[in-house]
């Protein structure tokens, strides 16, 4: 095999599919997943609640 | 400010300001007669004029001990006042660059105010001195509220702020006398490169440490973009660069690409400063201060991840849609072009979060110019990337490439997103940090907005139509199958456009000068009374080894 241009972009055009889809799911199981909903929840809250404090 | 350092910490500066000099006046020594040599002149004085006033204020008390339990605002303070006076500057430039294409005779016969220089120093005064000092700012406040952490360092914060300001000073000086690297955004030569890269790394670092210091267990999703902006920023800027200078003693340099791989590299790197610094930086911006502003939690946080991802990924791939009908080979412009189209689904994400999250407070953005400020950045964020993904589609590119469509569309996303975001976030954000109850005047916002929507309105549509108009001027055929038009009758038949844009940029320019003006008044009124409350949880970490 040799590594040329058209390895390459053979490479880039099939590997690189399956790895952006596989990163893709990766990130909606990641973002759906039951048990983070809490964590997300409380982030998404957390900065409503913060005390505004000064520095002097 | 230099009373919250310690005698350690003024000493390691005035070490630091040292340093600036030498190597300001090594650049001056070897540059002599060269550019170079001047901006090797002026690091040096920066620093002598640094080092003096560190110096006055040597033997000053220690800061209370007590300080490592607080937020530590002074960087961010002087970030954004810094920011709009880039502002006011760069708009100014702007308009001076939109007036030059209705009376070219406008340069006064000067070197360095002519159209090729001016039009940089526009260019890289909002982008990096207006948004990246407003990113620098606000990234600050965000990274320490939402740790709940204060920032990990005392000095690196200010050599941040005041190390990223000599840059685009670097660079804006530069361009006048006649400097540039001959790449869009990415102008300025290779010392100011090489100045900056230090500068970044250490801002990356900053941003880890804190990160690694914080009492939230999960990272607040602004921070992720925060991150991704900083990071990302680094690796297109150190790749983009990568040139070899003629020599050590001059300016000039000769990019280590060349040819199609020349520029796709620019375009990779172009592309990505509108993905990373135009965009991802200021949705973290728009991730904390419109859900504060609003006082409603983000309407979907599970969506802001999934588009942050999107986001992300996918603007890696889409920078040759910028090379359209050039050498570049056919697949490269199918793939950029493909990644832009799907890229409208995180944008739209994103700005149908935002807009989502303020369903139900409609009350607020009528009656709360900062809130509508924010509301109208989340419209254009969703028109311009609806707008940029129709033109990234080949046949349309060969209608809007080389015109003023891509000029409106630019200017949609800078003035409609980019600024009016940073305005609201600004006018939440200032009183908060000076401790006010209120901005010194509402009605001067409710002022500012309506200038600053006017003007992106009468910009947007006017390039729209000078857009369209060449790129059919350009492309008509008389009977006998020659050009309709020479070249000269499409330049002429722009004039009223260009009119129009300049009056349009003048009322935007207004805007910012108000605004400035506002934000200076109120960090002039009296602060609110208030218990001396401990903004940090109690558990403090150790003392920064600095
Ligand atoms: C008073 C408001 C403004 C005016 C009058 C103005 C005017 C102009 C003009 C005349 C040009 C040159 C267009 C050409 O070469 O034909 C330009 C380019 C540009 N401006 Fe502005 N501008 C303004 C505000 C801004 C802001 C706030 C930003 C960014 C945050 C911005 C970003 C840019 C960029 C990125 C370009 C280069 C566009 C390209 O290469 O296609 N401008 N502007
Ligand atoms: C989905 C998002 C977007 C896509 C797909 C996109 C696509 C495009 C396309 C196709 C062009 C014209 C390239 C050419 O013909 O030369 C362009 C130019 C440009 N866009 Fe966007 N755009 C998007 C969002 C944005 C946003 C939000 C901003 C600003 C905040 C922005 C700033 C720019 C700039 C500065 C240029 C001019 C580059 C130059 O100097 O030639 N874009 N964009």
């Amino acid at each position: 095999m040799e590594f040329d241009h058209n390895f390459f972009v053979g490479f880039a055009k099939s590997y690189g599919l399956f790895y952006m889809m596989a990163f893709f799911f990766g990130t909606v199981v990641y973002a759906y997943w039951p048990s983070n909903q809490k964590k997300f929840d409380r982030a998404a809250k957390s900065i409503l609640d913060e005390d505004e404090g000064t520095q002097r | 400010m230099i009373s919250q350092l310690t005698r350690d910490e003024r000493a390691l500066a005035m070490v630091l300001c040292v340093l600036l000099t030498l190597f300001g006046a090594t650049l001056g020594l070897v540059g002599r007669d060269d550019v170079l040599g001047w901006h090797g002149a002026l690091l040096a004085l920066s620093g002598m004029v640094l080092l003096i006033v560190i110096m006055s204020k040597i033997y000053d008390p220690d800061p209370n001990p007590d300080r490592v339990t607080k937020y530590y605002d002074d960087p961010t303070k002087v970030g954004v006042i810094v920011s709009m006076m880039w502002l006011v500057f760069a708009t100014f430039v702007g308009d001076w660059v939109a007036w030059l294409l209705v009376y070219p005779e406008a340069t006064f016969d000067a070197g360095w105010s002519s159209f090729g220089r001016l039009r940089p120093v526009h260019t890289t005064g909002v982008i990096f001195g207006f948004g990246g000092n407003a990113l620098i700012a606000t990234s600050f406040h965000v990274l320490q509220r939402t740790s709940r952490a204060r920032l990990a360092g005392n000095l690196s914060p200010w050599i941040v702020v005041i190390g990223f300001n000599l840059f685009c000073l670097l660079a804006v000086t530069g361009y006048m006398f006649g400097i540039t690297a001959s790449k869009e955004y990415a102008e300025p030569e290779w010392y100011a490169d090489l100045f900056l890269v230090v500068i970044w790394v250490v801002y990356f670092v900053l941003y880890l440490r804190t990160l690694a210091r914080r009492q939230e267990p999960h990272i607040y999703v602004a921070n992720w973009y925060f991150l991704a902006f900083i990071l990302v920023v680094a690796i297109l800027h150190i790749i983009n660069n990568l040139a070899v200078p003629v020599s050590l003693g001059h300016a000039k340099s000769y990019s280590l690409f060349s040819g199609v791989q020349d520029a796709m590299t620019q375009w990779w790197y172009g592309h990505n400063a509108v993905a990373f610094f135009l965009t991802a930086g200021f949705l973290g911006m728009l991730y904390y201060y419109l859900p504060r502003r609003a006082g409603r939690p983000i309407f979907s946080y599970r969506m802001s991840i999934i588009s942050f991802w999107g986001i992300t990924f996918l603007y890696m791939w889409a920078g040759s849609h910028h090379l359209h009908y050039t050498a570049l080979p056919h697949w490269v412009q199918n793939l950029g072009m493909t990644f832009s189209i799907v890229l409208v689904v995180p944008s739209w994400a994103s700005a149908g979060n935002a807009l989502l999250t303020l369903n139900g407070a409609w009350e607020k953005v009528r009656d709360d110019a900062t809130l509508r400020f924010m509301f109208v950045a989340a419209v254009f964020y969703g028109l311009s990337t609806f707008e940029g993904s129709f033109m990234a589609i080949r046949p349309v590119n060969s209608l809007s490439h080389y015109t003023d469509w891509t000029v409106g569309h630019v200017h949609a996303g800078a003035l409609g997103w980019v600024a009016m975001i940073t305005f609201g976030a600004f006018y939440t954000l200032v009183p908060m940090l000076w401790n006010k109850e209120r901005m010194y005047s509402s009605r001067l916002i409710e002022a500012h907005f309506w200038l600053a929507l006017a003007g992106t309105v009468i910009y947007v549509f006017s390039m729209w139509n000078s857009g369209i108009v060449q790129g059919l001027m350009w492309r008509a055929y008389a009977e006998n199958g020659t050009l309709a038009y020479s070249f000269i009758d499409s330049v002429d038949a722009m004039r009223p456009y260009y009119f129009a844009r300049a009056v349009g940029g003048f009322l935007f320019f207004l805007g910012g000068v108000i605004g400035l003006y506002n934000i200076w008044m109120t960090t002039r009124m009296p602060a609110v009374e208030k218990p001396p409350v401990y903004d940090l949880p109690p558990v403090v970490a150790a003392e920064p080894a600095e």
